[in-house]
């Protein structure tokens, strides 16, 4: 598999799993994202000692990812929405234990059974700990097929370098859609320096517990700050995203995966009419660029935040804001994808209001309001 | 002619380095006081899971996973690699840890209300998987570390704190056998349902986990003992009391035998 191949979503971050040295996956089926166990399934299969197991529901697979981090593997689970509300429990005693795990979400229409359609309903649950208690997954979210390689192969080695849960948030399209990749070169698991955690018996050394208990609260205080200590140095660390034609631009829409790719769409559309309008988007949602987002909130005039949700990632954008320009909602839920050319309606309707040539932004200032469907 | 206590005396400190230790702390338990209540059947347990562990001289391949529940502390008791389990979720703990270490041994430890309610699916379908691990299931018939609510064990008629009026199973659900259950799967070799009431059932117990580690060892499947162990604070009953009522009634619906052996 040399040079660009053309794969789909789920293929390609099943094939960057193998090459990032994934020997361990289990999961539950669930629609929009089979074809990724069914890629492993079949992967494994070929592979001596790689585990592939089809566990009886989403609970059972988490806490076999918990058992597999704890043997030392580099293991992944994969679902979609609802799915991942019931792994909530294992990612909680991940982070408690400070296991490595990567867990993909191919997000669909919610809430409930929803549906089977793309969607960006989870963000909340994605970023702001879908579980109990104080702990934060580093979110990742890939766009592109090319991404999905690239921060599949990034996950496993945020989620070894830092022992915490690491998460690909994806949703239904990016997993169908075949894109051209470049797949990075194969890494082999026996060459990875051995984890001082793992229990794999005690031969030679002092028996070992993994365990998130700490009925002393002073321990327990004390592992909050140790996590609070971890998460600092990852928000220092890894925040990342893309500004796409910036420089000159009054108005900023702000969108992240599929979203975003459907507004560069509206931004090319509204470039096309003369309309000075860039894009931000989050390539991680936790730790959330803040920093950047704040620098160009000084010079822009409005951000959009289009999201397929009724609106999450908009409330850090404004945390990220503060009230330096306008920031608006434009949103298309339960499984609905927005076309570029809606986009380039909303964007351009907000460019039209800015009232140039009469100074600041006329209306209500700097209050949040929501554009509604187009 | 000399006194013959003198000659047996000096015989005796001849022969003092050869004195034979028959009873010590096994290896697999750390030295740490256990914290359970006076006529707990945990100490007893844990004992004999150490005494077996050491003699099949496994205790450095050995990984234990314990439950929510009375036993969570257990690592604090064991000397071997220990990882704690969400509440119920042991056997898909282990499940992960065998698959990817099948050269090592791994066992869960869970109580009733821990593998037989919020663990039954998880259970079942290692079980069924025939997964290589040996499962300890201590049934007290009772919820211990939060005080004594109403197990899936606990038996027709007995008062908890949550069937205070004694268990009703159109009510309540009828007790669960669990054992009986996993039985059925076909992936179960070995399940036996012993007591640590007696020191016969004591000596029952510990060669049924012996036997339940050699199955794993021998690559069968699924293994699994049942221990009937009283549980007289939750009971509110003495010791003895709580050892009379595992014999005399709990028995009755969890009879003592060896419901599966494919071995």
């Amino acid at each position: 598999m040399a040079g660009k191949v053309l794969m789909r979503g789920t293929h390609v971050l099943g094939e960057a799993a193998i090459r990032a040295g994934c020997r361990a996956y289990f999961g539950y089926p669930i629609t929009p994202q089979n074809e990724l166990p069914e890629y492993m399934a079949a992967a494994f299969a070929k592979m001596e000692g790689a585990v592939f197991l089809q566990a009886e529901s989403e609970l059972a697979s988490i806490n076999m990812v918990m058992g597999a981090s704890i043997a030392g593997a580099r293991v992944m689970t994969s679902s979609s929405s609802p799915g991942i509300s019931l792994k909530q429990e294992g990612i909680s005693y991940l982070a408690a234990m400070e296991l490595p795990a990567v867990i993909v979400n191919m997000m669909r229409g919610g809430p409930g059974l929803g549906n089977i359609a793309p969607s960006q309903g989870d963000y909340f649950q994605a970023t702001k700990g879908g579980g109990h208690g104080d702990y934060r997954v580093i979110v990742l979210a890939p766009a592109y097929g090319q991404e999905i390689a690239d921060m599949t192969r990034a996950a496993f080695d945020m989620a070894d370098k830092y022992r915490t849960p690491v998460m690909i948030l994806g949703d239904g399209m990016m997993g169908q859609m075949m894109e051209p990749v470049v797949f990075p070169e194969p890494l082999d698991p026996a060459s990875f320096p051995k984890k001082d955690f793992v229990l794999d018996g005690c031969q030679g050394r002092p028996s070992r517990i993994v365990r998130s208990l700490w009925l002393d609260t002073n321990l327990e205080e004390e592992l909050n700050w140790r996590l609070v200590r971890k998460y600092e140095i990852i928000t220092e660390e890894i925040p990342d995203e893309e500004i796409y034609l910036a420089d000159d631009a009054e108005v900023i829409v702000v969108a992240y995966g599929t979203a975003a790719r459907i507004a560069k769409g509206g931004v090319h559309r509204a470039r096309e009419a003369g309309q000075k309008i860039g894009l931000f988007r989050p390539k991680t949602l936790w730790p959330f660029p803040y920093e950047p987002l704040k620098r160009l909130s000084r010079k822009i005039r409005h951000m959009v935040v289009f999201e397929m949700s009724t609106g999450q990632m908009v409330e850090d954008v404004r945390l990220a804001v503060e009230g330096r320009c306008d920031v608006s909602f434009y949103g298309r839920p339960g499984g609905v994808v927005a076309t570029p050319e809606e986009i380039a309606r909303v964007l351009s309707g907000v460019y039209r209001r800015l009232d140039h040539g009469r100074g600041a932004a006329a209306e209500s200032g700097h209050t949040f309001r929501s554009v509604g469907s187009a | 002619m000399p006194f013959p206590y003198r000659t047996g005396f000096t015989q005796f400190l001849r022969g003092a380095s050869k004195v034979k230790k028959v009873f010590t702390r096994p290896m697999s338990l750390k030295d740490t006081p256990f914290h359970y209540c006076p006529g707990c059947g945990h100490s007893i347990i844990h004992r004999l899971v150490a005494e077996v562990i050491d003699e099949l001289g496994i205790r450095e391949k050995t990984i234990g996973v314990p439950p929510a529940g009375c036993a969570v502390l257990a690592y604090n008791y064991f000397d071997v690699d220990m990882a704690e389990a969400p509440h119920g979720r042991a056997a898909a703990v282990a499940t992960g840890i065998k698959r990817v270490l099948p050269d090592k041994l791994v066992f869960t430890y869970q109580g009733d209300g821990d593998i037989a309610a919020i663990g039954t699916a998880e259970t079942i379908h290692a079980a069924n998987r025939g997964e290589r691990i040996t499962a300890v299931f201590v049934n007290n018939a009772v919820y211990g570390m939060t005080g004594g609510q109403m197990a899936p064990t606990t038996i027709t008629g007995q008062v908890t704190t949550t069937s205070p009026g004694g268990r009703v199973p159109l009510r309540d659900g009828y007790p669960l056998d669990l054992s009986e259950m996993l039985g059925i799967a076909a992936g179960s070799v070995y399940i036996e349902r012993t007591s640590v009431t007696t020191p016969k059932g004591i000596m029952k117990t510990r060669k049924a986990l012996k036997k339940a580690f050699m199955v794993q060892m021998e690559d069968k499947g699924f293994a699994l003992v049942e221990i009937l162990s009283p549980c007289p604070t939750n009971w509110k009953m003495s010791p003895a009391q709580a050892v009379r009522w595992v014999d005399e009634v709990m028995t009755k619906t969890f009879p003592l035998k060896v419901i599966k052996d494919v071995a």
